[in-house]
Parts: structure tokens; C-alpha cells; sequence
């Protein structure tokens, strides 16, 4: 017969083994960002940032990512309203397929939209004929983007737009607002929050999207190049400046995610309802 | 100024059936919850598209399903008061009530005045207590000039001080705007305070429609009896030359003037059961009964209390009140004039209802 351990010591030792794990996983994925700035050359980074290479590479990924976040936002706003307002047989299905690159290997993004936009690919024939070539060029990067982030700022949207409470455009209503006049007066505002932390998600992968963009829009330098092609271009010439530009990826990223949160924390404060206030008398 | 409506609504695991005239009055919609009186609301204002009928407005069709008319919401000159009244969380109460005016700013000032909410016009509504928030959600409803005011359960949300003080209130709004009005409640007293008529909606279907007090005094089934406030007890009725006797459940016998046979409801306001002074009844008194009483309440010159099966009401000036003691027994008597019988639910037709007593 074994002797019983006692409840408080088993209790204390499961804590340990649950730290231990915590502590295990914590240490692997903070090494690489440690080993990031300690092994970037801090003291040169004002001089690496401000290289013309650089330079370029910053204002591609900037204008690309621009373009490519009005589109998230023009197209997704209408269709993430239209999908947590209406319902329809087969709604269901397209909102599994507005998410589906979400989980779509960025390597498939890109061998889809080659297969899509690529002289010889499904539109390729058509597209040509009129003179329009996208692959390799600064629209294919857009449309890249596009494609890998744009179910980061749907899916929010269609949650937040679900969030606002049905009452309240039904009350826009009868006080005599058109639809359209509904959804800017009221849907649009409530949801307001979430759509910022659903564009803050998108515009965060699209600044990290890689797999896709290499493979259909390549690695052109001045025109293509973005930053995170940027680190692997440079990973055997200027591995300094790979090292700068991640530093550079490392901080727009934590800032992106500190701003999530926040607007997140912010949102659940000022949508709650809050209960009744006691009764004030009136004015005699 | 007439509100006509006549539709059904289909609202798993019933039919929402609405058959009703509104003319310039205020008309209480009474049922227990979930009975589908939100949705008659939401058919008139145009949320919810009945499948059947037509909803019409001085003749104007609203909804006409065989013309296949359907007027959309902000077509439709309605004010609908939600039940937590849903105020939009982001506006101030100015910009509320201004929602449903337009540009029409003298209109703002004048409905934030009479609800004398002008103090509060910058205020979200989430700071504000629930009488104010109703008093804003009526602005609102109100400022657009509606031809027809909806309520949904105006008072539920609201204390028990500034419930009485805003049905004062609301009272005397509804007169002064002399509209088709329709409020919904759960409870027939919020009716009697408000209304001038009211019909009793039971799972989708409309009871009884009537003056308040006419539903109080001559229900028409148990249901509506016991919403009303009357006492209520299941008998089984044996016609005997011009009228019936009634054989409650416990075996004791009661005589009424109204022929039935069956099973049936024999209904008795509180108010009208006597308590006899003397202890024990006279000979010519069959309808006299005995028993413990319980619930004792003295309310100023009100006492109630519970004799054996039925509730009893009457003033503290009344010598008999002073045979109303807890733990006690009394007789009380229950005068057959004062007496209906009704069918009880899902038996049949029980109770011949031609002869109703006066």
C-alpha cells in the first residue's frame, strides 16, 4: 500500500509541473527575439535605416500595403454587413469561403492567384489582350496582400457588425432612416471599434506576408520588394541590415498588437451596458 | 383616426393572430410573456412581415398580402417604444430624440421640454436611470410626429416609485395626444391605469378584446378571469331547473343562475365575496362557505385575505372584516348575482355563456 501523498504537496507539485511547461515554451519563443536585438548592431541602426535600399523597400511596402488596406476596408466593410445582417441559404458557405485563406498555406495564395492572373492562367488570356499584366508587378504584391489579410478584417467585422444590438437599427428604422442612412448612423459607428481592431489584424499579416507575394509577385527590387523580402534578399549580402530591418518588423508588430489590445479593452468598456442608475426624482 | 388590423404571423410553435380596431384611445395588449404580443408590435411598425391580412391606417394599407403591399418601417408613420427602450448607446439624448426629427430642431427642443428631459440633453444614455431613459425613448418615438404610438412593456423595466409616478405621466401624455395608441403588458393593473380598452393575447391568439373594466367583470374563459384579478375555481356544473349547481373540487356545492353542465370556471372578484358578520349563515344563504383564513393584509381601510379557496376583499369599516383573523375560520358567502361561469381551458365548450349573470 502506497503511503498517500498529501493533498497540499500534490497540489503544489501540479503547479510546478504547469510552470515548468509555461516556462519551457516562454524561454523558446522569446530566445529568437532576444537574439534579434542582441546580435542586430543597435548602435548602427539609425545609419542601416535610413540606406537607400532600404529606403525603397520601405516606401514599397508602404504604398502596396496602403492600397491594398483601402481595398480590405471598401470591399470587406459592405461584405462582412452583409453576411451578419442577412440571412440566406448558402451564407454559411461564403463566409467559409471569405476565411478560407486564413488557413490557406500563403504558398497556395500565391501558385492560385499565378494560376488566376498569369498570362495563360484562368483570366490570364483576357487580361492580356487588353494589355493588362499583373504578376511581378507592385499590383500583384497589392493583390497578394489582399488576398492573405483580408479575412483577418472580414471575420472581425462580420463578429462586430453581429455584436451591435438588432434593436437598434430596427429602432433607426421606425424613426424613419432608409437603410443605407442606418447603417452609417448607427451599425457603422457601434461596430466601429472592431472594425479597427479587425483592420489592425490585416494590416499587421499583410506587412508580415511573404509566401504569396514571392511567388506572384517575385523579388524586384524598387518594385516588389517589401520587408520581409527585404530579410531574406539581404540574409547573405548585408546580414546586418536583415537583422535591422527585422528589429524594425519586431517593434511595428509588438505596436500593432499593443494597439489590438487596447482598442479590444476599450471596446468591451464603452459597449457594455450598464445597469440602471438609481432613480433620480424630477423637477417639481 | 383608425388603426385596423387583421393578420397572422407565423412564430414557431404558434400563429401570432391579430384582429383589432384602434380608434383615437389607448389600448392595452395583455398576455403572459411570450404570448407574441412584441411581434404584433413589430408587424405594425413594419420589423416583422405578417404572412396573412392587412394593417391599415385611416384605410391606407401599411400591409395588404393579397395587393402585396408591404410599406417598409421608415415608411410607415409609427413611434415604437422598445421594451429596454434601445436608445442608441453612442449618441447623446439630444441627438436620440433628434434621430427621428430631422433637421427639425425646434421639434428636439419642444419633445426634450415636455418630457422634461432638457437637463439631461447632453447626457449618453448609458449615465442614465430607467425612468429617464424611458422618458427619452418616448421623446424619440414622439418627435418624429407619429400617426401611431407603440409601447412595449412601457413599466416592466422600471422601480416601483417611478413606475407610479411615470404611469401618472404617461397617462396623461396618451390623452393629450389623442393617437392609436397601443401598449403592451404583462400585468392587467399597468392595463386598468393606461387604457380605455384591452385585449388578452394567450399563445398568439387574442382572447377577449373590451372596455378594461368589461374584461374585469365579464370575462369570457378562466384565463382571462384570472388575468382580470377574479378568483377563479374549477367545479363541474349540473343544470338544475333555471340555473346550475356547481360542484367545486373539495365536494362543496354552490348554486348560480347560469345553465351549464360539465366541467367549467366559476368566477368571483375578491370584492364581491361577503364575509358574514354573524359567524354562520342564515338558512336562505346556500352559498356559504367555510374556511381557514391565511394571507391576512391590512392596507389602510383595505383587508385581504384568503378564506379556504377564494380571495377575499373588503374595508376595514365593515364589521365583518373583524371575523377575518389569522389562524382563524370565517363564513363567507359567495351571492350567486355576482358569480359567472366560464369554460375552463381545453374543455370544450363546458359552460352554456348566453345567460351571463348582470
Amino acid at each position: 500500500m502506497n503511503l498517500p501523498v498529501a493533498p497540499a504537496a500534490r497540489r503544489a507539485g501540479f503547479t510546478a509541473l504547469l510552470a515548468l511547461a509555461a516556462g519551457i515554451l516562454l524561454v523558446f519563443l522569446v530566445l529568437p527575439l532576444v537574439a534579434l536585438f542582441t546580435q542586430a548592431p543597435l548602435g548602427e541602426l539609425p545609419h542601416l535605416l535610413s540606406e537607400p535600399v532600404l529606403q525603397e523597400i520601405l516606401a514599397v511596402t508602404l504604398r502596396t500595403n496602403l492600397i491594398a488596406n483601402a481595398f480590405i476596408i471598401l470591399l470587406g466593410t459592405p461584405t462582412a454587413y452583409l453576411l451578419a445582417t442577412r440571412h440566406f441559404p448558402g451564407r454559411a458557405l461564403l463566409i467559409t469561403l471569405v476565411e478560407l485563406p486564413l488557413v490557406l498555406p500563403p504558398a497556395v495564395a500565391g501558385i492560385g492567384l499565378l494560376a488566376a492572373f498569369s498570362a495563360g492562367g484562368l483570366l490570364g488570356t483576357p487580361l492580356q489582350e487588353a494589355g493588362i499584366g499583373i504578376p511581378f508587378t507592385q499590383w500583384a504584391v497589392v493583390m497578394a496582400i489582399t488576398f492573405v489579410a483580408s479575412p483577418f478584417y472580414v471575420r472581425q467585422a462580420i463578429a462586430s457588425f453581429e455584436a451591435v444590438d438588432p434593436r437598434l437599427p430596427d429602432a433607426a428604422r421606425t424613426l424613419g432612416a432608409g437603410p443605407a442612412r442606418t447603417f452609417l448612423r448607427v451599425s457603422l459607428p457601434l461596430a466601429a471599434g472592431g472594425l479597427v481592431a479587425g483592420w489592425v489584424l490585416a494590416f499587421a499579416r499583410g506587412v508580415g506576408e511573404f509566401g504569396a507575394t514571392i511567388m506572384f509577385a517575385g523579388n524586384i527590387p524598387g518594385v516588389t520588394q517589401t520587408l520581409t523580402l527585404g530579410i531574406y534578399e539581404e540574409l547573405d549580402s548585408n546580414f546586418d541590415l536583415s537583422l535591422a530591418i527585422g528589429v524594425l518588423l519586431v517593434i511595428l508588430s509588438a505596436a500593432v498588437l499593443l494597439a489590438y489590445k487596447m482598442i479590444s479593452s476599450w471596446r468591451s468598456i464603452s459597449t457594455s451596458t450598464s445597469p440602471f442608475r438609481p432613480s433620480r426624482s424630477l423637477p417639481r | 383616426m383608425a388603426l385596423d388590423l387583421d393578420f397572422d404571423l407565423s412564430l414557431p410553435p404558434f400563429t401570432v393572430s391579430a384582429a383589432l380596431s384602434v380608434g383615437a384611445e389607448t389600448v392595452a395588449l395583455v398576455g403572459p410573456s411570450g404570448a407574441g404580443k412584441t411581434t404584433v408590435l413589430r408587424a405594425i411598425a413594419g420589423l416583422a412581415r405578417p404572412s396573412r391580412g392587412h394593417i391599415k391606417l385611416d384605410g391606407w394599407p401599411w400591409f395588404d398580402a393579397e395587393a402585396d403591399v408591404s410599406l417598409a418601417p421608415e415608411e410607415r408613420s409609427v413611434g415604437l417604444v422598445f421594451q429596454d427602450y434601445a436608445l442608441f448607446p453612442h449618441l447623446s439624448v439630444r441627438k436620440n430624440v433628434a434621430f427621428g426629427a430631422g433637421s427639425d430642431r425646434a421639434r428636439v427642443d419642444e419633445m426634450l421640454e415636455r418630457l422634461q428631459i432638457s437637463r439631461l440633453a447632453r447626457e449618453k444614455p448609458g449615465t442614465l436611470s430607467g425612468g429617464e431613459r424611458q422618458r427619452v425613448a418616448l421623446a424619440r418615438a414622439l418627435a418624429r410626429r407619429p400617426r401611431v404610438l407603440l409601447l412595449d412593456e412601457p413599466l416592466s423595466a422600471l422601480d416601483a416609485h417611478t413606475r407610479a409616478e411615470i404611469k401618472i405621466q404617461l397617462r396623461e401624455l396618451l390623452a393629450d395626444l389623442a393617437l392609436p395608441a397601443i401598449f403592451i403588458s404583462h400585468d392587467f393593473r399597468d392595463a386598468v391605469a393606461l387604457a380605455d380598452r384591452a385585449a388578452v393575447m394567450v399563445s398568439g391568439a387574442i382572447r377577449q378584446v373590451g372596455p378594461v373594466e368589461d374584461l374585469a367583470r365579464r370575462p369570457t374563459d378562466a384565463f382571462v378571469a384570472a388575468l382580470t384579478g377574479n378568483n377563479v375555481l374549477r367545479a363541474i356544473a349540473t343544470p338544475d331547473g333555471v340555473g346550475s349547481t356547481l360542484t367545486l373540487q373539495d365536494g362543496r356545492r354552490v348554486r348560480v343562475p347560469t345553465r351549464a353542465s360539465g366541467p367549467v370556471g366559476l368566477v368571483i372578484a375578491p370584492g364581491d365575496v361577503r364575509v358574514l358578520a354573524d359567524g354562520a349563515p342564515a338558512e336562505s344563504s346556500p352559498n356559504a362557505l367555510r374556511g381557514a383564513v391565511t394571507g391576512l393584509t391590512r392596507l389602510g381601510s383595505r383587508v385581504e385575505a384568503r378564506v379556504g379557496p377564494v380571495d377575499v376583499e373588503c374595508r376595514s369599516e365593515d364589521p365583518a372584516s373583524a371575523r377575518l383573523v389569522t389562524g382563524g375560520e370565517a363564513w363567507v358567502e359567495l351571492p350567486e348575482e355576482a358569480i359567472t361561469v366560464v369554460p375552463v381551458d381545453n374543455a370544450g365548450a363546458a359552460a352554456e355563456t348566453e345567460s351571463k349573470s348582470p
